[in-house]
């Protein structure tokens, strides 16, 4: 147990890590999968397909691979992603203005796997909104904009939240992955600094890390079911 | 889906969307030439020293290079299997045990004198199982499975096949999920279908596993399937963190010795074995969808999924089955 008293720092930086990257991330995957889902409800044919594709490709392959691909193909392509080194970004997330590219890397990977998810979310969100609300809104006179704008987009927000959460939430754990690809500031990498490299017993070390995961998504998902409960209580009403 | 959004077209909005796509393949086209072929091209990646090995049955690494992706794909399928059949297992016991406890809190004990220990019993039982589920679901798999890995050959708990590690690991995350899944099929039975089961004399254990348990099974089928794809990606999870030769760990080696040969495959590679997770796991959502549109055929109406499935199918491994 003395790692907590000696090794406090270390997870610390792990925890923040972690919290730096989901953020980043989270907000990538938004932006990436509201395009994506625009582009799968779009009225041409060929451009939902680019988006079905997209979504297609990322929601069957394991995030494995994609970090892997990451990894390796923008080296390969000359890029070490120096485009995320936003100057005054890099102040306050440390780890993204580094030399090596890796957290970079496994932030990309992560935002271009969860937007797939994102889409999802929302397009689930927009399938949700009872047709007879647009029909009500386009017999009114109202174009595709106004449509969009203030009938259907309001309502399948509401009924977006809940699985965008979920996928929130998954998306803080798979960032755990990116310590395989030896990014050390995460709350996983803290195990292989102390375990594999400082020799640390390993279960006070994973008590720790689990504890920080915990403390992550146990309120994300008690928050979300507060918001589905008081849905449902809204629609039994 | 666009339903909510579009009326149906009239000929004014056919020839515009017509007109619309003509436009947009090219622009489509481009876009890929431009980010995605010429970037590659220029890196000299369509070279064909580079995809000799995974599609020209004369070069030299062709055979050696699929043989060991069908040994890497055979320990996948042994790994996922495994973890499937013992997670299915698992998780229904967790959903039925959940279940009995959750009646079991309004019994009294009479007549017994350790009546207080039973209901004590009860509540630290659901205490216990409540955090197992919530701390198993909430921690990362890869955490998990390290976990395993490191922990579990000091409490003297080891094995020569890496293969039971990535097996254990996986049906600690999984068993829960899915018995979360079965547990929120069987409270959105219709309420009647337990009631009989009681006024026909059974108890809530034999009315949990003879009537809601198989019904709970059958609903929740599309959603058990995406988990299924769920455990069948994250096997790959194995090949990195400990080194299980599973069809990704496999690609992994084989990039690494091609680089002992001074050929930089990664690229082909590990786009390739990304192809047939794609394939596979399509084909076991698209049996999911086709299952759901069955089920609904037959008069069975599809409950939701529970938050917790739709974290489970964007997790690591993540993907599958199209029924939002």
């Amino acid at each position: 147990m003395e790692v907590f008293s000696e090794k406090l720092g270390v997870f610390w930086d792990g925890y923040l890590g972690t919290l730096q990257m989901s953020l980043l991330a989270a907000i990538g995957a938004l932006i990436l999968g509201g395009v994506v889902a625009v582009l799968r409800i779009a009225p041409l044919p060929p451009l939902r397909g680019v988006g079905t594709a997209y979504v297609t490709i990322f929601r069957n392959v394991p995030l494995t691979v994609v970090m892997f691909f990451t990894a390796f193909a923008l080296p390969l392509l000359g890029s070490n992603a120096g485009f995320l080194k936003i100057p005054g970004l890099t102040s306050v997330i440390k780890p993204l203005g580094t030399d090596l590219p890796f957290f970079r890397f496994a932030t990309i990977a992560l935002t271009v796997y969860t937007a797939a998810f994102v889409c999802e979310a929302l397009r689930s969100g927009i399938g949700a909104v009872p047709p007879g609300q647009a029909e009500a809104a386009r017999s009114l006179g109202l174009t595709f904009g106004q449509n969009l704008r203030h009938i259907v987009l309001p309502q399948a927000w509401k009924y977006a939240v809940v699985p965008l959460g979920s996928v929130i939430i998954a998306m803080i754990k798979n960032s755990a992955l990116a310590a395989a690809f030896g990014v050390i500031v995460t709350l996983m990498g803290v195990v292989d600094e102390l375990v594999s490299q400082e020799y640390y017993d390993a279960l006070p070390v994973f008590l720790g890390v689990v504890v920080g995961y915990l403390t992550m998504t146990i309120p994300l998902g008690l928050a979300l079911d507060a918001v589905e409960r008081s849905q449902k209580k809204a629609v039994r009403r | 889906m666009s339903s909510v959004l579009y009326d149906s077209p009239g000929p004014r909005t056919k020839a515009m969307t017509i007109i619309g796509s003509v436009v947009a393949v090219p622009l489509i086209g481009l876009a890929v030439y431009l980010w995605i072929y010429r970037p590659l091209a220029d890196a000299g990646q369509f070279k064909g020293e580079l995809w000799g090995p995974i599609v020209d049955p004369n070069n030299q690494y062709f055979s050696l290079v699929w043989e060991r992706w069908g040994d890497g794909w055979l320990n996948t399928l042994k790994a996922a299997v495994l973890s499937i059949i013992a997670s299915l297992l698992l998780g229904s016991l967790i959903a039925l045990v959940r279940r009995e406890l959750r009646e079991l809190r309004h019994r009294r004990f009479p007549g017994s004198p350790f009546g207080g220990f039973g209901r004590f019993g009860v509540l630290v039982g659901r205490g216990l199982t409540r955090a197992w589920v919530e701390i198993a679901r909430g921690t990362p798999v890869v955490t998990t499975l390290y976990f395993v890995f490191l922990v579990l050959p000091i409490w003297g708990i080891d094995f020569d096949d890496r293969m039971w590690f990535l097996v254990i690991g996986l049906t600690i995350y999984n068993s829960v999920v899915i018995g979360e899944i079965i547990r929120s099929g069987m409270d959105g039975l219709p309420q009647g279908q337990d009631e009989a089961a009681r006024a026909v004399g059974l108890s809530t254990w034999q009315s949990s596993r003879i009537v809601m348990f198989p019904q709970a099974f059958r609903v929740m089928l599309p959603a058990l399937i995406s988990q299924v794809v769920v455990i069948l990606k994250d096997t790959s999870l194995g090949g990195v963190i400990i080194s299980y030769e599973e069809a990704l760990g496999v690609t992994k080696q084989m990039v690494e010795a091609f680089r002992g040969e001074h050929l930089a495959i990664g690229i082909p590679m590990y786009f390739s074995i990304g192809v047939i997770y794609i394939v596979v796991n399509y084909a076991l959502s698209k049996l999911a969808a086709y299952l759901q549109k069955r089920l609904s055929r037959r008069g069975f109406k599809p409950i939701d999924k529970p938050a917790t499935a739709l974290v489970a199918e964007a997790s690591a491994g993540a993907g599958g089955a199209g029924s939002l």
